[in-house]
């Protein structure tokens, strides 16, 4: 029996999130397990790391690891990991650019850690006790995770082989890959070029989105409690931010078609160095203010820094799940600049 | 050239092919004396500029960046540069969320008659950019994570005696 491949599946900075919807391919599990053996995977079965550190490199031949790089243990698993597998795939948006855990990259380390342990109206710490990377008891030294400055996706850190972007990635797709994995240890059957993303379309979730499509022109925008969509009609066109037109497909346009707007956890389409900047310019040029020749340039920028200004939080809102791959990658937090929006 | 502190901003400039580059041309043909800080990259349209362009600016080493096209409703393409407009005015605000200030883009609208306009503006944005200071976002962007040994206080303080949990000193 120990002729199985080995799957391993591992969570890093992440909300466990992943580890469910893999779980959501439902009776496809049984295959999985009739195909592989698990040789770690904490969220269903109880492995030490100390297992992980005693196996030969490249033991595992399939891990999946989600989740990004937060802090100290995060990157030494994922060296570890790395070290231990054949092919390491960035499963899902956190471990493929960031995610929402990136976003903290808009603040600092500090005020990460006061608001979460000093300030949060639920904190009841009167002595201010905040975590120590290393403490000193009787019985010897404790040692903490450090929590980083900045966020990293996974290939930030290690040599990654594919990704699988999504938040989570959508069961079918998780399946899809699975499917194409199994084929290739079984038969021999090519794997895709590495650096794939996988599990995934190559065009915009527009296109998948059966929702009505027009010229798009509004004059402003609004945050999803502040109108109710009409049903059937492109969101975008109706002023609600919807970032399909900057991201990948593959989820088959499942927020939109109830809804909401795409927040983008499909990643940039392929070539896209940047999907906030790609979101920025999609967003921008639906925005149609009045404008006409012979306007006080002045009175036209207002009109537009108001238009623009409906878009509350938009570095939030363009990288909501790419801050780690963005261009910028984090604020400036230092020096004399206002606080940033939180 | 030098300045008291040493320190020389570096603008990237983006001017459109019709108009702002004229007036680029115009002040250079016109011996109009203004500081060297911008490099100018030429577009066909200030419509043509994407985001990223300024993103990847900053990126590389910036210290601001000027985009300068047509003057509203004389665009080449119509009304291009009514959308350079409202990306920048958008930019900007997401800029200012990283820590960029505003004053580090500037849009500017020269038509080709405006070279004397083009220098005095570019003069003033390099004066600005100087006050604010150095962006250097490799290092903002690459700074490094305490090492392992850095970690480590020189001296474990002793375990407490007491029941009382340890007192870590907060971060300011």
């Amino acid at each position: 029996m120990s002729e199985k491949p080995k799957l391993a599946m591992y969570w890093a900075s992440s909300c466990g999130g992943c580890e469910i919807v893999t779980l959501g391919i439902g009776e496809n599990l049984l295959l999985v397990d009739e195909v592989f053996d698990l040789a770690f995977f904490p969220c269903i079965a109880d492995f030490k790391v100390a297992d992980v550190k005693g196996y030969p490199d490249g033991y595992i031949d399939v891990c999946l690891f989600n989740g990004a790089i937060r802090n100290s243990e995060n990157e030494e698993m994922a060296k570890l990991l790395r070290q231990k597998s054949k092919i390491l795939v960035a499963f899902g948006s956190c471990a493929y650019e960031g995610c929402i855990p990136a976003l903290s990259n808009l603040t600092s380390r500090e005020a990460t850690l006061r608001t979460v342990f000093l300030e949060s109206p639920t904190v009841d710490n009167p002595e201010g006790v905040l975590p120590q990377p290393r403490h000193q008891v009787e019985e010897g030294v404790l040692e903490l995770p450090y929590f980083y400055h900045t966020v990293r996706s996974l290939d930030q850190v290690v040599d990654v082989d594919y990704y699988i972007p999504g938040c989570p990635p959508e069961p079918h797709q998780i399946w899809a890959v699975l499917q194409v994995v199994v084929a290739a240890l079984t038969e021999g059957a090519p794997l895709p070029p590495k650096g794939s993303v996988v599990g995934a379309g190559d065009v915009a979730v527009c296109e998948e989105c059966p929702l009505e499509k027009h010229e798009k022109t509004v004059a402003r925008f609004y945050r999803p409690y502040q109108v109710r969509p009409e049903p059937g009609l492109c969101l975008l066109e109706q002023g609600i931010v919807c970032m399909g037109p900057s991201t990948r497909s593959g989820c088959g346009a499942r927020c939109p078609q109830v809804g909401m707007g795409c927040r983008g956890c499909y990643g940039p389409l392929p070539g896209v160095e940047d999907q906030g900047a790609r979101s920025l310019t999609a967003l921008a040029s639906v925005l149609d203010v009045a404008g006409k020749p012979g306007d006080d340039e002045q009175e036209l920028e207002q009109q537009v820094e108001q238009a623009v200004a409906t878009i509350v939080d938009p570095a939030g809102t363009f990288y909501r799940f790419s801050m780690a791959h963005s261009l910028l990658r984090r604020a400036k937090t230092n020096g004399a600049q206002k606080e940033v929006v939180s | 050239m030098s300045n008291e502190n040493g320190f020389e901003p570096l603008i990237i400039g983006f001017t459109c092919n019709w108009c702002s580059y004229r007036a680029a041309d115009l002040a250079g043909i016109s011996r109009v004396k203004y500081p060297p800080n911008v490099r100018l990259i030429r577009l066909m349209c200030s419509g043509r500029l994407d985001p990223l362009f300024v993103l990847k600016a900053f990126a590389g080493g910036a210290d601001g960046v000027l985009i300068s096209g047509c003057h509203p409703g004389e665009c080449h393409y119509l009304e291009q540069n009514y959308k350079t407009l409202r990306r920048v005015a958008l930019l900007r605000n997401m800029l200012t969320q990283f820590g960029i200030e505003p004053q580090r883009v500037k849009l500017l609208w020269a038509s080709a008659a405006e070279g004397v306009r083009f220098a005095e503006e570019v003069s003033k944005m390099v004066e600005e950019v100087r006050a604010l200071g150095p962006l250097n976002w490799s290092q903002i962007a690459g700074a490094p994570e305490p090492t392992d040994e850095e970690l480590t206080p020189p001296d474990l303080a002793p375990p407490p005696s007491s029941q009382s949990q340890p007192v870590m000193e907060a971060v300011s």
